[in-house]
């Protein structure tokens, strides 16, 4: 009986320890992306950061967890009960669930479906039930216009992101979330160089996806509709601000998996830079280092002792990453190389993903909300269904019946369709150009 | 919707004497309380869909009496309080009140005085401006201006505080001239700032002037005319941006301003945008006052001979500056006794907002914030 | 086989009891709620069958986009007239009646396909689900070959509603 049970289970044992391993450590990792928001905007506004909780800020994410588990929980006087307790809970659900079909390395993913992108476009659009009911929930007449403002949005630049999403399936062939990156593997290129505007056009759609600036005027918009969010409190909030961080690193894996590659290196399959499997070794030394180098000078012994963990555990890291290097051939860690490797290749590029994210949002202000929907509806929707198109004309016209051929003809022909669609672009733009900033002062 | 005077009559809406409210139009209200208002300003906007038909700006949660409680204090005595008005540029508001009690007792500040006094005055320019920049940014949502300018800022507050003790509040000089001695390294200090300030103000171009959704927020947005704008009686950079050449340092020239090459920038449309461009100039043009200034600072007393009692010959004076937001002008009428019986100012900003009205109309509610910005409003002064 | 049993009457019993609860609640925003429940219900039906492609797009489509649209107009209206209203019809008789009648032709339905009739009703695949293709590849290929004119007209169909739709909501600016 047992062992029937046991078979009964067996395949699924290990997507259940994957789903145990994202379950738990996203809340933390997506913390650790907030304090690396913080600090990045920091340094971009010439300041430090968090600096007190833990050595350089580094607890900060936790003192903040606590600090909303233990506040005082207030629902409206009105607002429904029941709706209130869900909205967050099915925005984190939604984000959380997402991140099952996300290929984090060749063997590291929970469910490999075959419709895996389909399914996390589709996950993410049950998020946006979270916004709506809980702005409808907080019973205010400015929490529900700034949550229909803000589905809106993000409805509207659903269509432009799933359809620069259709020109990487195009070039991939499949929706199989593995299969995309193995196809990018068999063809030696990442599908960035051959649909750069595809890759473009999914950047804006999923900062406007995510309500990031420049696109967060309906959360930002503190001039007179307070967000979404304003009636919850505590660990609610919480929850939707998880939502929200979760649904970037989603968003930035999206773009990772389909058009910067996935897991694969670099060069992937060029052997000559087989010098770069040393670089994750490396990199993780370098971190472990400068901890090490740090730790002395803190104040606090506590801080001290928190630094050395720190290094500790990047030396761990790093001696994970390097022994499939020098072990000898056949051991069990070469083995485990793709694997590992993977991962951390794939992680580096989500990472840059959200540092562009952060990077545009101290930089940018923001657009108003009108605006906002004229740049989806007029702008990237039709940019993104001429790229599909002219995409698909030079994938017919040249593509090789060996699979993974990308020949001088299959090139010539991205090449000519992605100008034919940057020149569009281009006539778009300018119809709605702004008149050129011409030195509006005189002097007298 | 035009009674502007009572603070809360609003809530009762039967002096609305404009057309009933349609099916699509409602009543909002912005402030008090608000981070983006600049002050406890109150405005109220009437609302057909997301546009604006109808707006009130409701005043007076700032006021303080200051014209009243000069009526009591002798002349120095008030000299403190005109630094609280406008509190983002102190020794303007200073270098008015002084200017204007030496031309009602008919007394020349000496000319190391006045060269000083423009030296800070232009600094002060600066610093408003930055202030100014950083929150106009700020609000539009552009979250790192905020920070350089300040970092700037920083350099010319630390210049007032080796100079007079403070950095906000200053009471930097006094009727006659001024109190303090420059400090040794003050030409130094200045000729610092100013040499690497253009780099920085080109640095926050960069960030916003060329940048499409900077230009899609300000373009075109709170259009004022020159003819209304005079109508209103506004001033400074607002009627400036709007094509009118109008500046107090070129028509009628205080202090030492008539000894120093410098332009005036103004503007075509009258758009935030070009009130942006003209405030940008104006910052280097300060800069470029100041470096020419501290070339040749003359010796002398920095105090006229006016003794200690100051009792003004009765009658009465208008003299008015170009503070950094516009005309700010002090009307002092004097009974021949040591305080005197009427002090009226007329701030910039009270009178600029006046132009609130015409430029919000017919704008989304979004623009508000992005107009009371660029308005450039400081409620300590609007109220007083 | 037993996965599949429990999957089923998992996903068929939510479906039944969402749909019951949808049109007995007062609140209209909770009978979305319940709407929605039971769309994904019937996706996971879908997903049972190995319909891995009508599962997500059942998502994306009915959940992400047609719900959605329906919970925006629920919260725009005013509901308090809808919560004070009786919710039980005066025509129940006629109501259960009908009920009993359609039951009874379902009923009919199934019992005559398993005994009785020559052929049965229902022909179930040769071969077992999962064993089929790639479900996204058939139907792409099936759409645009085999089933082309539909796909074109019902794709006319829904360029005339939007176009319909933005004409009759646009205001005289």
């Amino acid at each position: 009986m047992l062992n029937s049970l046991y078979e009964f289970f067996k395949p699924h044992l290990l997507p259940l320890l994957f789903a145990a391993v994202i379950v738990a450590v996203l809340p933390l990792l997506a913390g650790y992306v907030v304090l690396l928001e913080r600090k990045v905007m920091a340094d971009m506004q010439a300041r430090l950061g968090p600096m007190r909780v833990g050595p350089h800020g580094l607890l900060q994410p936790i003192a903040d967890a606590l600090k909303l588990l233990l506040k005082e929980d207030i629902i409206p006087e009105n607002a429904d009960k029941w709706i209130f307790w869900l909205a967050p809970l099915l925005s984190v659900t939604a984000a959380m669930l997402a991140m099952a079909a996300i290929p984090f390395g060749p063997f590291f993913q929970i469910a490999n479906l075959n419709v895996g992108l389909l399914f996390i476009l589709g996950v993410g659009s049950m998020g946006i039930f979270g916004i709506v009911l809980g702005g409808w929930a907080s019973n205010s007449h400015y929490s529900l216009l700034g949550a229909l403002r803000s589905s809106a949005q993000l409805v509207s630049y659903e269509t432009a992101a799933g359809m620069a999403v259709v020109s990487g399936v195009l070039l991939g062939g499949t929706l199989n979330t593995r299969g995309l990156v193995e196809a990018q593997a068999r063809g030696h290129v990442w599908f960035v160089f051959l649909a750069p505007v595809g890759f473009f056009l999914y950047l804006v759609a999923s900062i406007a996806e995510t309500n990031r600036a420049p696109f967060d005027m309906p959360e930002a918009e503190s001039e007179l509709v307070a967000g979404y969010m304003t009636e919850y409190s505590g660990f609610r909030w919480a929850l939707y601000f998880l939502a929200e961080y979760t649904n970037m690193i989603v968003v930035a894996s999206i773009a990772t998996t389909l058009f910067l590659g996935g897991w694969l290196r670099p060069f992937s399959s060029w052997h000559k830079a087989d010098f770069l499997d040393y670089v994750p070794m490396l990199l993780m030394l370098l971190v472990a280092g400068y901890s090490l180098y740090r730790a002395p000078k803190q104040p606090i012994s506590v801080q001290k002792m928190f630094m050395v963990a720190v290094a500790g555990l990047c030396l761990l890291l790093a001696v994970i990453l390097g022994l499939p290097q020098f072990a000898p051939a056949g051991s069990m860690f070469v083995a485990m190389k793709p694997g590992v490797h993977g991962a951390f290749w794939f992680l580096l590029k989500v990472g840059t993903y959200l540092y562009l994210f952060l990077w545009l949002r101290f930089t940018f202000p923001r657009y108003r909300f009108d605006q906002l929907m004229k740049l989806g509806w007029h702008l990237l929707i039709p940019v993104s269904i001429v790229n599909v198109f002219s995409l698909g004309i030079a994938l017919y016209l040249h593509r090789s019946a060996a699979e993974g051929g990308y020949g001088w003809g299959m090139w010539s022909s991205i090449a000519v369709t992605t100008v034919f669609t940057l020149l569009i672009a281009a006539w778009l733009l300018r119809k709605s150009e702004q008149p050129p900033a011409t030195p509006a002062v005189d002097s007298f | 919707m035009a009674d502007i005077y009572s603070p809360d009559s609003s809530n009762d809406l039967s002096n609305v004497e404009t057309t009933v409210l349609g099916a699509d139009e409602i009543i909002i209200n912005m402030g008090p309380q608000h981070p983006s208002t600049h002050g406890v300003l109150r405005v109220k906007l009437k609302l057909d869909g997301e546009k604006i038909v109808d707006s009130e700006c409701i005043i007076g949660y700032l006021h303080r009496g200051v014209e009243k409680i000069a009526e009591h204090r002798t002349y120095q005595q008030f000299a403190p309080y005109v630094d609280r008005m406008d509190y983002v540029a102190a020794v303007s508001n200073g270098l008015g009140y002084c200017e204007t009690v030496e031309k009602l007792m008919a007394v020349e500040a000496p000319p190391r005085a006045r060269v000083i006094r423009t030296i800070l005055t232009e600094l002060q320019r600066i610093a408003s401006h930055l202030v100014w920049l950083g929150t106009h940014a700020l609000d539009i949502g552009a979250l790192t201006p905020i920070f350089y300018c300040f970092r700037e800022r920083e350099e010319i507050l630390k210049i007032f505080e080796k100079y007079c003790g403070a950095r906000l509040t200053t009471h930097a000089f006094r009727i006659g001239g001024l109190q303090y001695e420059a400090y040794d390294e003050l030409e130094k200090d200045t000729e610092r700032f100013c040499k690497d300030f253009k780099h920085k103000v080109d640095e926050y171009e960069t960030l916003l002037t060329d940048n499409r959704i900077w230009l899609g927020r300000t373009k075109g947005i709170g259009v004022i005319s020159g003819e209304d704008a005079i109508a209103m009686g506004a001033t400074g950079p607002v009627v400036r941006a709007s094509g009118v050449q109008w500046d107090i340092r070129k028509a009628a020239p205080y202090a030492a301003y008539d000894q120093y090459e410098f332009d005036i920038p103004t503007g075509k449309n009258g758009d935030t945008f070009d009130r942006y461009m003209v405030r940008m100039e104006e910052m280097r043009q300060s800069a470029r006052i100041c470096l020419q200034a501290i070339e040749n600072i003359p010796t002398g007393p920095i105090m006229a001979r006016i003794g200690k009692v100051l009792k003004p010959p009765p009658g009465e004076v208008y003299h008015a500056i170009e503070a950094p937001k516009g005309e700010l002008g002090y009307y002092i009428v004097s009974d021949g006794t040591t305080q005197p019986y009427r002090v009226r100012i007329r701030p910039p900003s009270f009178v600029n907002l006046q132009a609130f009205d015409k430029m919000v109309r017919g704008h989304l509610v979004a623009d508000v914030v992005a107009i009371i910005g660029t308005l450039d409003i400081v409620l300590g002064e609007v109220d007083r | 086989m037993l996965f599949d049993k429990i999957a089923f009457y998992f996903f068929g019993g939510l479906a039944v009891i969402s749909a019951i609860l949808v049109v007995t609640r007062r609140n209209a925003v909770h009978s979305a709620i319940f709407l929605v429940t039971a769309l994904l219900a019937t996706a996971g039906i879908f997903l049972q069958l190995h319909a891995e492609f009508l599962f997500i797009v059942q998502v994306i489509l009915y959940v992400g986009g047609i719900m959605v649209l329906f919970v925006f107009v629920i919260m725009l209206v005013n509901l308090d007239v809808a919560i004070r209203q009786i919710q039980f019809n005066r025509m129940w008789l006629v109501a259960l009646l009908l009920t009993v009648a359609l039951g009874a032709q379902v009923y009919m339905v199934f019992h005559y396909a398993h005994t009785g009739m020559k052929e049965p009703l229902f022909t179930l695949p040769a071969r077992p689900a999962s064993a089929l293709e790639p479900n996204t590849e058939r139907i792409g290929l099936a759409l645009f070959s085999d089933y082309m004119l539909p796909f074109e007209i019902a794709s006319i169909l829904l360029l005339v509603a939007m176009i319909g739709a933005v004409v009759m909501a646009k205001r005289k600016v």
